[in-house]
């Protein structure tokens, strides 16, 4: 269980700032979430982490280690991205199987098939998917199968951005039962990225709220349900989540 | 042709629709009155829920439409010919889309694409189209109406873009709106303000409005009456109000899939899709 340290993330092109100051600390096992309106620089902060985009000041470490010192073996090792969308992150012509063995060549490591299998029914997806390819799969198996490919480097580490929005409600709860189940097999640390404060909510222990790219307040999960937040944008935020879901009841 | 009460302006019977070159039908059996009510249609991704709102404007020219019935006020838009649906298309139904990224023209401004929508209907000169706009604009609580006019689409946010959209779509006084996914591509916090501004406007002009969503939340605080689909048929119709009825296992299952703040966390109920579900069911 590694933990994760943000520490003054700024991202400044040229005049514009697009990253003013991130910083926080997110324990070993924890699962930490990142809630804010499109555009607020949530997805950013997880880019900036996975080195994915580069032009960033200020330091990111993960159980004390800079990303920028690890190599990018080391790097793929310790943490695993899971994107927004299945459809547009699995390669079209690739089978699962070549998804699922790309990255055990490179990092040459061995038994590739009993690999692959564990990695498939982790995801709770039969063995013989290995050799279908994205467009005979569902939504929510695509995503099982994009998780799977995050699980096979046995990481420390799950980045996941918006992993469910993309997905019917019957199937985000498929999904997030298996990333809660996965969680506890396996001691992950989570970084979620949600614009759902209810995914946030069943989720995660505590979540930073974010509006243009500033990090406006850290809360725990508990300060939801009656509105601690103390910031006003915190508070409109939670606010605006609460009265849509209150009128459920 | 069928005559309908004065209470309602549409009625669907039976509706079928089918995709050239696909061995079954996206859309069958599909029936309902739509009154000066707001109808919500809730399904999961492929049920065939935007289908049956394309098939109503009659938006899709690759596809088989059959139905006993699908009656407009006086105009039977089985047969209407597309000359003639061009004068209902935008004037008499029309339709708010998902993104207003996408909806609107990205190289012309806001304000003169509202103008146009309007003009291409009704006869008028510019300078009263614009004067139309500007207050339109203002009624959809754009505070700023001069400003926005003159502003093209990516100047403007998500919310706002898609308060224009409104706006454009409820100028001619339509009679039914047919709004798919109008705030799925909004955050939270804007989500509910254009919900409010749709709903006051579409009380007050007595339109018929049809909401196509996945979202049950949203659909049971903003609809009057709403169908259920899966797998192209409509499995259960509920009014809103009794939501928390509902006897089809589909419809239980997607209620109780969602996850609650405040909700305990142990593992969310899965749905368990059955294959009798897929049979023809009868719903009125």
């Amino acid at each position: 269980m590694k933990p994760v340290s943000i520490d003054k993330l700024r991202i400044q092109l040229g005049s514009a700032v697009i990253l003013p100051d991130v910083s926080f600390e997110v324990n070993g096992g924890e699962c930490f979430g990142l809630i804010g309106e499109s555009g607020s620089g949530k997805s950013t902060v997880l880019r900036c982490m996975s080195l994915l985009f580069n032009s960033w000041s200020g330091d990111i470490r993960i159980d004390g280690t800079s990303v920028r010192e690890m190599s990018a073996f080391e790097r793929c090792r310790t943490f695993q991205m899971v994107f927004q969308d299945p459809y547009g992150s699995l390669h079209p012509r690739h089978s699962v199987r070549t998804t699922l063995s790309e990255p055990l060549k490179i990092h040459k490591l061995d038994n590739h098939q009993q690999r692959m299998e564990s990695a498939l029914t982790d995801v709770g997806l039969p063995v013989d998917f290995l050799d279908r390819y994205p467009h005979q799969l569902s939504g929510g198996q695509r995503q099982r199968v994009a998780i799977a490919r995050a699980l096979i480097l046995e990481p420390d580490i799950l980045l996941l951005d918006e992993p469910t929005s993309a997905l019917d409600v019957s199937v985000q709860a498929e999904i997030l039962n298996l990333l809660v189940r996965l969680r506890e097999e396996k001691g992950f640390t989570y970084l979620i990225v949600s614009h759902d404060l209810a995914v946030v909510d069943h989720m995660c222990d505590r979540f930073a709220v974010m509006q243009g790219g500033k990090i406006v307040e850290i809360l725990p999960r508990e300060a939801i349900p009656d509105n601690q937040a103390a910031m006003p944008y915190a508070k409109e935020l939670i606010a605006a989540s609460l009265k849509y879901e209150r009128t459920v009841e | 042709m069928k005559e309908l009460n004065s209470d309602t302006i549409l009625s669907v019977e039976n509706l079928s629709i089918r995709y050239r070159g696909t061995p079954t039908d996206a859309v069958r059996n599909v029936s309902f009155n739509l009154g000066k009510e707001r109808l919500g249609i809730v399904g999961e991704s492929g049920s065939g829920k935007s289908t049956v709102g394309r098939a109503l404007l009659k938006l899709l020219p690759t596809a088989e439409i059959k139905a006993d019935c699908m009656q407009f006020r006086d105009i039977d838009l089985l047969n209407t010919p597309e000359k003639q649906m061009l004068k209902v298309r935008g004037q008499r139904i029309s339709m708010i889309l998902q993104d207003p990224k996408f909806s609107l023209n990205p190289i012309q401004k806001c304000g003169p694409q509202v103008d146009e929508a309007y003009r291409n209907h009704i006869r008028c000169s510019k300078k009263e189209a614009r004067q139309r706009t500007l207050a339109m604009l203002e009624s959809v609580q754009i505070r700023d109406p001069e400003r926005v006019y003159g502003l093209y689409p990516h100047e403007v946010s998500g919310g706002m873009g898609q308060r224009i959209m409104i706006a454009m779509m409820l100028l001619t006084d339509p009679d039914v709106v047919i709004a798919d996914e109008p705030t799925s591509a909004l955050d939270v916090t804007v989500r509910l303000q254009v919900l409010d501004i749709l709903d006051a406007l579409v009380r007050d002009k007595g339109i018929g409005l049809i909401m196509i969503s996945h979202d049950l939340n949203l659909v049971r605080n903003f609809c009057d009456r709403v169908l259920i689909m899966y797998a192209g048929q409509v499995v259960e119709a509920l009014n809103a109000s009794e939501m928390h009825n509902a006897r089809h296992p589909y419809t239980k299952g997607l209620l109780a899939a969602q996850p609650h703040i405040g909700g305990p966390r142990a593992p969310l109920p899965v749905l368990e899709r059955r294959p009798e579900w897929l049979e023809d069911v009868k719903v009125v």
